[in-house]
C-alpha cells in the first residue's frame, strides 16, 4: 500500500485539528536557553566597548581570537560529547599529548609524522573511551577522567618525566603551520563551520540529538546508538590532538605542563552556550558565543585586575556555570520539556 | 457500527500469530495463543493486567521471542530479532508513552533515518516542508515554522500524532497501539479516530490496545480477549456487549476454578455515624483524575473499583502525596494536609502500599529488618542513633504477627517470595500506627497463600480501627474486602455502592455503564 | 545437560565477580605488600609506613566523604577545590590562632558542601555538573586569596597535627581513623547512615515512605564538603605551606578510585567504609612499591588508570536497575 491514500483527507473530517502550539511564554524561553549566550555576548562587548576605549580596538580583538583559538576546538568536540548525554573530561591531556606528540614527530620524522602520529594515537585514545563507555556500559565522567590521567601519563612517559620539551626544529614546515594571527583563527573557524554542518545538517548529528535526547526512542527508530557514541569520543579526542597538535606548531615546541583544567573550561564554555549538559539539545554556534563570551570577560579581568588573570576568570567561569545550569534546570523545567 | 462492515473471514489474515508460548521463570506468560489481523479491520486486544498484552506486543514487535508457536505476516513465516527487524518488516508500534525525542524538532522526530539529502547533506528546508504537509494530514497543522520546533513543545496528542504519523510513514502494513489515547484529550482521540479510520481505508491492519470501552466500542471491528496469558474470546466486536466483554476480561466464569471460594475476608461493618478519618475532596491531577471525592472512616475499607486506567492508583496516590494535586484537599482527622508531599501524609498517618512493590516500596539491598523500620526510625532513634532494642522488639513483633518467611530479619528483602516481600512492606507501614492505609493491589503477584494472609491481615487492622482504602482489579478481592465501593471512569467517580450493593452483578453494571451523554459515535 | 552446566557456569562468574567487587581489594592489597616486602624487605618497617601514613590520610579523609556522596547516586567533584580553599584560608587567620584558623576551614567546607547540597537537593541539578561548577570556581577564589604563589606556614600548633605523632602514631593517622569510626558507626547505626543508604538505592520508594530526601542529600554533600576541609588543613600543616594552586589536584580522582576499587558501585544504594579505607591502602601501596622500584612516575599514572577502568568494570551494576 502507499502512504498517499493516507493524504486523502475525509472531507467529513468532524473535529478540529488538536493543536497545541507552544505558549508565548515557552517560546521566548526556548529562546533564551538555545540563544541567551549570544545575547548576553553582544550586551558585554557593547558595554566593554563603551566603557573600555582599547577594547574594540583591532589589536585586543585579535589577541583575543588568536589567544583562544585552540583550546576553542576543545570545546568544539565537547560539545558533541555533551550533546549525546556524555562527558569528557580528558581533552586538556590529550591537548598536551597530541603538542608532544606533534614536537617529537617533527623532530624524529618530519612533518608527515608531525601531523599523523598525534592524530592517530589521540584518536586511538578516544576509541578506547567510547568502546567503554558504549559497549561495556560505564560512566563516562570515570571512564574519561582515567583517559585524563592515562593520556597524561603517557605524555610523560614520552618526554622523560617532563623533563624533555621537544623543540620543532626551525627548518620543519611544521612549524609554519600554526604562526601568523590570522592563519589560526581561520583554520578553527573552518573546523566550527564544518563542525556546525555535521551537527546540524548530517545524518550523524541527527542521531546523535536522538541518542542524547532519548536513548530508549532512537533504539527503536533505528539508530545505531553505540557506533554513535563510539564516533562522538574519536572525534573528541581527535580534535583535542588536533588543537594541541595546531598549538605546539605555533609554539615552536611541545610544552608538556600545557592543558591542565582545559577539559573544565571546555565544558563551561559548551554548557554557556546553551548546550544541555544532560544531553540532546544543543550547537556550535551556542559553543561559539560561550568560547568568544568567555574569551572576552577574561580579557576585560585581564586590563582592570591584571593581579589575579586567571585565577579570577576561573572563579568566574564556575560561578557562570553554576549559574547557567540553574537557569537551564528552571526553563527546562518551565518549558516542561523533558 | 452503523457502517456494514465484511466478516472476520473475509481477507486472509496479514499476521497471523499461531499457538505463541512464552514462558519467563515461573510464569506462564503466554500459553497457545492465536490472533489474525486482517487488512483494513481494527482490531481490539483487551485484558486486565497481567493477562498477557504486552507480552503478546512484544513477542510480536521482536522485543521477546517466544518459546513456541508461530507468526507469519503476509503469508510469510517471521522471526524478529529487535524492534527494528519488525519495523523493517512493516509492523509499526506506537506506544503508551511517546517514544520519540522531545527535545529534537517536529521534522526530525517524523523524518530520523530517512532524512531526504541533498549533496549528501540533510536537506532540512524540504524536509520541513515535507513534514508540514504530512502532519496537516493528520491534523496536525503547524506549518513551517511549527515543524522546526522542539517536538516537546506541542501538546501530548500532536506528539503521538506526529509518533503515528512516523510509523506510518515507514511503509508499515501493520500498526499496533498500545494505549494510544491513554494521554489524550477528547479531541485529540477523535481526531485519532479519524487517522485510524484511513488506516483501515488504506488496507492497514490496525492492533488496538486499550481499556476503555466506549473507544473500543467506537472504533473496532473485531477483539481478542486475553486472560492469564490465554486467549478467552475472539470475535466480531460487535456480537460481544459490554457486559459481557467485561465478564470474559475479569473472567467470571473461571472465577470459581481460580480461587477455591471465598477470599479471606470477613465481614464488618463500619459504623456509620463514626466521623471520617479521612476526607478527600475535588482531587484533580490532570489528565488522570478529575475531581474524585471520598471519605473513609476508622475501620472502614472503601474499595476503590474501576478498570485498569480510571484513575485509582493515581487517586491513592495524589491522597498519600505521591502525586502532586492540580486541586483538591486532603483532610486527615479535622487537619488539612496542605503541602502534598508524602512525607507530610506520612507524618499525619496516611501511607500507601503501591502497586509496583519494586521501583516504589522495596528499598533492595537492605535487610529485611532494616525495610521493615524505614519509616519508623525517626520514632525509633535517639539523638539520631538507631536504638537495636526497640527495632528489634518491633521487628520480631510484626515478622511474627505478619508471619514474614525470611531465613533471619537480616536476610536481604530482595531474596524473598513477592508474598513476603509485601508483608515486609505492610509491616512497614504498620509499624508507624497509621489511621489511614492506602492499599494499591496488594496481593498482585503473590500466592494463593500469601494473597490469603494478607487479606486476613487487612481484615484484622481494619477491626482494630485502620481505614482502609483498597484498589483492586479482583472482582472478589473488592467486594468481599470492602465495605463500600467508589467506581471510577476516566479519572472520576461515577457510582458509589454500599451495604447490600457491594456485589458482582451491581459492580459488573457500574463497571460496564454506557457513558451518561451520548459520547459514542453510536 | 549443557544448559544446565553453562546456567551454573554463569552463576558461579556471577559470583566470582560479585566475590572480587566486595573482597578483592583486601586481596589485592595482601598480594601486594607480600610482593613488594619480597623485592624490599625494608617495605614494612616502621619508618616506611610511617610516611606511607602521611601520604595516604588526606585522600582518605576525601574518599569517606565521596564513599556516602556516592552511595546516594551521586559524586562530588569539588574535594580538590576545597582542600584549595581550606589551604588559602589557613594564612589568613593563622594570625589569631591555630585552633580559629582550623575552625573557619571548616565552615568553609560546610559552606561548599552546602552550595553543591543545595543545587543538587534542591535544584535538582546533577551532581556531576553542580560540583564541577565547584570545582572550576573555587580554585580560583583560592588562588585569589592566597595568590599565585605557596606561602609558607610556620605555627607550632598547626604544623605539629601535620607532624608530631602521639605515641609513635601520627597525629594524622589518628584524625583519619576518628574520622573513619565516626563513619563507620554512623553508617551502621545512625538513622542517616540508614536514609542515605535508602536515598541512593532506590529514591521513589524513599520519598514515598516519607524520608527526608532532601535533608539527606544536602547533608551528604555537606560532610563530603567538610572532610575535605579537613584533609585540606592535614595537608598544609604537614607541608609546612599554603599552596592553593596545586595542592589537592586530581584528588577527587584517587578518592573516586578508592571508593571503587574498595566496592561502593557509583550507582549507589550502597556504601562500604572499610572497603574504602582499603582502597585507599591499595592505591597508595601500589604507587609507592612503583615508585619504590623505579617505575616512572608516567608508567605508575597509566597503571592507575587501567585499575580504575578494570574496577569500574567488575563493579559495573548488571541487574539492571
Amino acid at each position: 500500500m502507499s502512504t498517499t491514500s493516507l493524504t486523502t483527507a475525509n472531507p467529513e473530517s468532524p473535529s478540529p485539528p488538536p493543536v497545541f502550539l507552544p505558549s508565548r511564554r515557552d517560546r521566548i524561553l526556548g529562546r533564551v536557553q538555545n540563544q541567551g549566550a549570544i545575547a548576553v555576548l553582544v550586551l558585554v562587548v557593547v558595554i566593554a566597548s563603551i566603557v573600555s576605549p582599547g577594547f574594540a580596538s583591532g589589536a585586543n580583538v585579535l589577541s583575543i581570537l588568536v589567544g583562544n583559538a585552540y583550546p576553542a576546538l576543545l570545546a568544539l568536540g565537547m560539545t558533541f560529547v555533551i550533546i549525546s548525554g556524555g562527558i569528557d573530561l580528558s581533552v586538556g591531556s590529550v591537548f598536551a599529548l597530541g603538542g608532544v606528540l606533534a614536537s617529537y614527530g617533527s623532530l624524529h620524522g618530519g612533518f608527515i609524522v608531525a601531523l599523523l602520529l598525534p592524530i592517530a594515537v589521540c584518536g586511538l585514545i578516544g576509541l578506547a573511551q567510547g568502546l567503554m563507555v558504549a559497549r561495556a556500559g560505564m560512566a563516562p565522567f570515570i571512564v574519561t577522567l582515567a583517559g585524563m590521567l592515562f593520556a597524561r601519563g603517557l605524555l610523560q612517559a614520552i618526554s622523560n618525566e617532563g623533563q624533555n620539551t621537544y623543540q620543532v626544529p626551525d627548518s620543519s614546515i611544521f612549524n609554519k603551520l600554526g604562526q601568523g594571527s590570522w592563519p589560526p583563527i581561520i583554520t578553527v573557524a573552518v573546523f566550527f563551520v564544518l563542525g556546525g554542518i555535521l551537527l546540524a545538517r548530517s545524518r550523524f548529528g541527527h542521531n546523535l540529538f536522538a541518542v542524547g535526547g532519548n536513548e530508549n526512542a532512537a533504539t527503536l527508530m533505528g539508530v545505531a546508538v553505540a557506533r554513535t557514541k563510539i564516533w562522538v569520543y574519536v572525534l573528541s579526542a581527535t580534535l583535542a590532538g588536533l588543537a594541541g597538535l595546531l598549538n605546539a606548531s605555533r609554539l615552536g615546541s611541545g610544552v608538556t605542563a600545557i592543558g591542565v583544567g582545559y577539559e573544565l573550561t571546555a565544558i563551561a564554555v559548551t554548557v554557556i552556550g546553551g548546550t544541555l549538559l544532560s544531553g540532546g539539545a544543543g550547537s556550535v554556534i551556542g559553543t561559539t558565543a560561550g568560547v568568544l563570551l568567555l574569551a572576552v570577560i577574561q580579557n576585560l579581568i585581564g586590563q582592570y585586575i591584571s593581579q589575579y588573570g586567571s585565577s579570577a576568570s576561573m572563579a568566574v567561569n564556575g560561578a557562570f556555570l553554576a549559574v547557567v545550569v540553574l537557569l537551564q534546570t528552571y526553563l527546562s523545567r518551565a518549558r516542561r520539556i523533558t | 457500527m452503523t457502517e456494514t462492515v465484511p466478516g472476520p473471514d473475509a481477507g486472509t489474515p496479514l499476521l497471523d500469530v499461531a499457538g505463541v508460548g512464552k514462558s519467563f521463570p515461573g510464569v506462564h506468560a503466554l500459553r497457545e495463543v492465536s490472533l489474525a489481523l486482517r487488512p483494513g479491520r481494527v482490531h481490539a486486544l483487551v485484558g486486565e493486567n497481567g493477562a498477557g498484552k504486552s507480552t503478546l506486543i512484544k513477542v510480536v514487535t521482536g522485543v521477546y521471542r517466544p518459546d513456541g508457536g508461530r507468526i507469519t505476516l503476509g503469508g510469510n513465516e517471521v522471526s524478529f530479532d529487535t524492534p527494528l527487524d519488525a519495523q523493517h518488516a512493516g509492523i509499526s508500534t506506537i506506544y503508551q508513552e511517546v517514544n520519540l525525542v522531545p527535545l529534537m524538532s517536529v521534522a526530525r522526530n517524523l523524518f530520523l533515518g530517512r532524512e531526504p539529502r541533498r549533496f549528501g547533506l540533510v536537506d532540512v528546508r524540504a524536509m520541513n516542508a515535507k513534514a508540514a504537509k504530512i502532519l496537516a494530514d493528520y491534523g496536525v497543522d503547524i506549518g513551517v515554522s511549527g515543524v522546526a520546533r522542539p517536538l516537546g513543545s506541542l501538546g501530548l496528542g500532536a506528539q503521538q500524532m506526529v509518533a503515528i504519523a512516523r510509523a506510518i510513514q515507514l511503509e508499515a502494513r501493520v500498526v499496533i497501539m498500545d494505549e494510544p489515547t491513554s494521554s489524550l484529550e477528547r479531541r485529540e482521540v477523535l481526531t485519532l479516530f479519524e487517522v485510524i479510520r484511513r488506516l483501515r481505508d488504506a488496507d492497514i491492519a490496525v492492533l488496538y490496545v486499550s481499556h476503555r470501552l466506549d473507544e473500543l466500542y467506537t472504533i473496532c471491528d473485531d477483539v481478542t480477549v486475553l486472560r492469564d496469558g490465554a486467549v478467552v474470546h475472539t470475535g466480531e466486536l460487535a456480537e460481544l456487549d459490554r457486559l459481557r466483554l467485561v465478564s470474559l476480561m475479569l473472567g467470571r466464569d473461571m472465577a470459581q476454578v481460580r480461587r477455591e471460594g471465598v477470599t479471606a475476608f470477613g465481614d464488618h461493618d463500619a459504623d456509620e455515624a463514626v466521623e471520617p478519618v479521612l476526607v478527600a475532596k475535588d482531587l484533580t491531577v490532570t489528565p488522570k483524575v478529575s475531581g474524585v471525592s471520598l471519605s473513609i472512616r476508622p475501620g472502614e475499607v472503601l474499595g476503590l473499583g474501576g478498570l485498569l486506567g480510571s484513575g485509582r492508583s493515581e487517586t491513592a496516590k495524589a491522597i498519600a502525596g505521591g502525586l502532586k494535586r492540580d486541586s483538591g484537599t486532603v483532610t486527615v482527622g479535622g487537619k488539612r494536609l496542605r503541602r502534598g508531599t508524602s512525607a507530610e501524609a506520612v507524618r499525619a498517618g496516611v501511607v500507601m502500599l503501591p502497586e509496583d512493590r519494586k521501583a516504589e516500596g522495596l528499598i533492595p539491598s537492605l535487610s529485611v529488618r532494616q525495610n521493615i523500620v524505614l519509616a519508623a526510625l525517626p520514632r525509633l532513634s535517639r539523638l539520631g542513633l538507631v536504638s537495636t532494642a526497640k527495632q528489634d522488639e518491633i521487628v520480631d513483633y510484626f515478622m511474627k504477627r505478619l508471619k514474614i518467611k525470611a531465613s533471619s530479619p537480616d536476610q536481604k528483602i530482595s531474596e524473598l517470595s513477592g508474598g513476603n516481600q509485601q508483608k515486609v512492606l505492610l509491616a512497614r507501614w504498620l509499624c508507624l500506627r497509621p489511621k489511614v492505609l492506602l492499599l494499591d493491589e496488594p496481593t498482585r503477584g503473590i500466592d494463593v497463600g500469601a494473597k490469603a494472609e494478607v487479606q486476613k491481615l487487612v481484615d484484622e487492622f481494619a477491626e482494630e480501627g485502620l481505614g482502609v482504602l483498597l484498589i483492586s482489579s479482583e472482582l472478589e478481592e473488592l467486594i468481599e474486602g470492602s465495605d463500600r465501593v467508589v467506581v471510577l471512569r476516566d479519572g472520576a467517580a461515577v457510582a458509589e455502592l454500599s451495604g447490600d450493593q457491594v456485589n458482582e452483578p451491581e459492580l459488573l453494571r457500574a463497571l460496564a455503564s454506557e457513558p451518561a451523554e451520548g459520547e459514542t459515535d453510536e | 545437560m549443557s544448559d544446565v552446566a553453562l546456567a551454573r557456569g554463569g552463576v558461579d562468574r556471577a559470583r566470582l565477580l560479585a566475590w572480587l567487587r566486595d573482597y578483592g581489594v583486601y586481596a589485592a592489597i595482601v598480594l601486594l605488600v607480600a610482593i613488594a616486602t619480597i623485592l624490599n624487605p625494608g617495605f614494612l618497617s616502621g619508618s616506611n609506613l610511617r610516611v606511607q601514613a602521611f601520604q595516604l590520610v588526606p585522600t582518605l579523609l576525601v574518599s569517606l566523604g565521596m564513599a556516602m556522596v556516592i552511595a546516594t547516586e551521586g559524586v562530588d567533584l569539588s574535594v580538590g577545590a576545597v582542600i584549595a580553599l581550606a589551604a588559602s584560608l589557613v594564612p589568613l587567620y593563622l594570625g589569631y590562632n591555630a585552633y580559629i584558623a582550623i575552625a573557619v576551614c571548616l565552615v568553609g567546607g560546610v559552606v561548599a558542601g552546602a552550595i553543591s547540597g543545595l543545587m543538587v537537593a534542591v535544584a535538582k541539578v546533577q551532581p556531576i555538573v553542580a560540583t564541577l561548577a565547584l570545582m572550576i570556581g573555587l580554585r580560583g577564589v583560592a588562588v585569589i586569596f592566597n595568590g599565585n604563589q605557596a606561602k609558607p606556614v610556620a605555627d607550632p600548633t598547626f604544623n605539629a597535627i601535620g607532624i608530631d605523632s602521639v605515641g609513635g602514631i601520627p597525629i594524622m593517622l589518628i584524625v583519619a581513623i576518628v574520622a573513619v569510626l565516626i563513619v563507620l558507626f554512623v553508617m551502621r547505626r545512625s538513622t542517616f547512615g540508614r536514609q542515605l543508604v535508602a536515598v541512593g538505592d532506590n529514591r521513589a520508594a524513599s520519598t514515598l515512605a516519607g524520608l527526608p530526601v532532601r535533608r539527606v542529600l544536602l547533608t551528604v554533600y555537606i560532610v563530603s564538603g567538610v572532610l575535605a576541609a579537613l584533609a585540606g588543613v592535614l595537608l598544609v600543616g604537614h607541608g609546612a605551606e599554603a599552596d592553593p594552586a596545586n595542592q589537592g589536584l586530581n584528588i577527587e580522582l584517587s578518592a573516586i578510585t578508592a571508593v571503587v576499587v574498595g566496592g561502593t558501585p557509583l550507582t549507589g544504594g550502597r556504601i562500604r567504609v572499610l572497603g574504602t579505607v582499603a582502597g585507599a591502602v591499595f592505591m597508595q601501596l601500589l604507587s609507592a612499591t612503583l615508585i619504590q622500584h623505579n617505575v616512572r612516575n608516567s608508567f605508575a599514572q597509566m597503571a592507575e588508570a587501567v585499575i580504575i577502568c578494570l574496577a569500574v568494570y567488575a563493579a559495573r551494576d548488571r541487574s539492571g536497575r
